[in-house]
């Protein structure tokens, strides 16, 4: 067990492999550690294994080997209703992710699937909506809303679970910029750990003031994402490229918000 | 267009209608349907009673005539086959306006026009009273296999996502010169219909994901309970009630 002074990491991944029934090897060993209010990137070429990657966090797929632990409880059959509940995972379509006739039913959908009801169930519900700026949505149709504010109501409705982690999959992607921003003000208001899987490098500089590199299934990097994003001989190597014009060391330099 | 952003058959209203539980209603109408068809169809009289109480019904509902009118057009199709019936069933014949006429398949005939008549009707002024949501749950509350409530549920949320899919796939093909003009194209569209398929599935597979790591396992969580107290069940009786002491007058007299 974890020694009582410090509480156990957000996340704990040691040594996990997988192979995809079909003999695709996608993960080799991977090793990561995300302390508690962390903010982490976690970031890749396309086909490094993210995703399978974020499927092993609430044991949708089983590891090859390897274990992965979320505050020191282990991702095993026998514990997924309590997994589930603490790995918060925010999809990349905001329409596979609100399946439910309005925005209320969806967020209350977690915890009443936890076993929630009545009131207890509606304040969890008003309180996470209120986190994303969503609350007076709340009896809306998922489909009536522009595709911000889904991906907005798609973050309250792992919110409303109280998770431990909140992973999100490229959650800046086709959003516009007013929303992008506002996407960021609401992940930083949060008090909560995040992993958060992206190709948005500026997004992920801004966030997280740490950065993983996942390539072929396993991790190569891992440090303050301002240092990976400068080193250009490591971004190369693993087909990690900059927007036009951006210079991360600049962005450093300048008033960054302090994270 | 706000909260009111409902489904086109339903009409926003306040009235008792409106705020009696979605369960009552379907019920209601249920058996006002099966007191209905099981009315002897000689009994024209009766027919007349059904139609003056669901006129009473949409009145007190706030329904406008024409609404209610406009919307029994869905009947058309299903009930051109009783207009043959007076053409085409053997038997006794009169002649009318030239026409040779069959005094059974006339009996047929009215029997099939009136008494889906009066079921159409009733169905819109649930569907008019009743938002899908609200229907949703009631049926759910009435016992209906979760399952069939989960696929109503989803066909509700996703068809729109759907037809925009399919909408988008059409101005892609147009947007290459393509315009279904015949026969010939029949072939496009059935691909164009099989990658829609296999998009829709493929979702499915997402939207499976997204529910099971929100803790979904196999049944969904009860959110809304729909609760009646015995006033509603009895506001909700009245229409089957007194369509049932038609009915046995329609029998005795």
């Amino acid at each position: 067990m974890t020694p009582p002074t410090a509480p156990p990491p957000s996340l704990e991944v040691r040594g996990l492999a997988y192979a995809y029934p079909d003999g695709h090897q996608a993960l080799f060993g991977v090793d990561l550690t995300v302390g508690r209010g962390e903010r982490v990137a976690l970031l890749g070429p396309n086909g490094a294994g993210k995703t399978t990657l974020v499927l092993h966090l609430n044991g949708i797929l089983t590891a090859g080997a390897g274990t992965v632990a979320v505050a020191g409880l282990p991702v095993a059959k026998r514990n997924l209703a309590e997994i589930r509940r603490r790995v918060g995972i925010v999809f990349q379509d905001p329409d596979d992710q609100l399946f439910m006739p309005t925005v209320r039913e969806d967020v209350a959908f977690g915890p009443a699937a936890a076993g929630l009801r009545g009131a207890e169930l509606e304040a969890r519900v008003v309180a996470a909506l209120r986190r994303v700026g969503m609350a007076r949505y709340a009896d809306r149709p998922p489909h009536h809303l522009s595709f911000g504010q889904r991906r907005r109501v798609a973050v309250a409705t792992v919110l409303a679970m109280e998770p431990e982690i909140l992973v999100l999959d490229e959650p800046s992607s086709n959003l516009d910029p007013a929303s992008r921003r506002e996407l960021a003000d609401i992940l930083r208001s949060l008090d909560i750990t995040v992993l958060m899987v992206t190709h948005d490098l500026p997004y992920a500089l801004e966030l997280c003031p740490r950065a993983v590199i996942l390539s072929d299934g396993v991790i190569v990097a891992d440090g303050p994402t301002g240092g990976l994003l400068g080193d250009e001989e490591l971004m190369a190597a693993h087909r990690l490229e900059l927007p036009f014009g951006f210079d991360p060391g600049a962005v450093s330099r300048a008033a960054r918000p302090a994270v | 267009m706000g909260a009111g952003h409902a489904h086109k058959l339903y009409r926003h209203g306040h009235s008792p209608v409106h705020g009696l539980p979605p369960h009552c209603k379907l019920a209601a109408v249920f058996c006002f349907v099966v007191v209905v068809v099981s009315t002897p169809r000689e009994a024209v009289w009766a027919f007349a009673l059904y139609g003056a109480l669901l006129a009473a019904v949409a009145a007190v509902a706030r329904i406008p005539a024409g609404f209610l009118l406009r919307r029994l057009l869905i009947e058309v199709p299903f009930v051109a086959f009783a207009v043959l019936m007076p053409f085409v069933v053997p038997g006794e014949q009169v002649t009318f306006l030239g026409l040779s006429l069959s005094v059974p398949g006339l009996w047929g005939a009215w029997n099939v026009l009136a008494k889906g008549t009066l079921g159409v009707a009733a169905s819109v002024i649930l569907a008019s009273t009743t938002e899908l949501r609200a229907l949703l749950l009631g049926l759910q509350r009435l016992r209906l296999p979760p399952l069939l409530v989960q696929i109503a549920s989803f066909m509700i949320r996703y068809g729109d996502v759907i037809t925009d899919e399919m909408r988008r796939m059409s101005i892609a093909r147009r947007s290459r010169g393509f315009e279904a003009s015949g026969p010939r194209h029949w072939g496009v569209l059935a691909k164009s219909a099989g990658a829609l398929f296999i998009r829709s599935y493929e979702r499915g597979e997402r939207v499976h994901l997204a529910m099971v790591s929100r803790g979904y396992t196999g049944t969904m969580p009860v959110i809304d309970e729909v609760t009646a107290d015995r006033t509603q069940w009895a506001y909700a009786a009245a229409l089957p009630v007194s369509a049932l002491a038609v009915c046995l007058l329609g029998w005795t007299l």
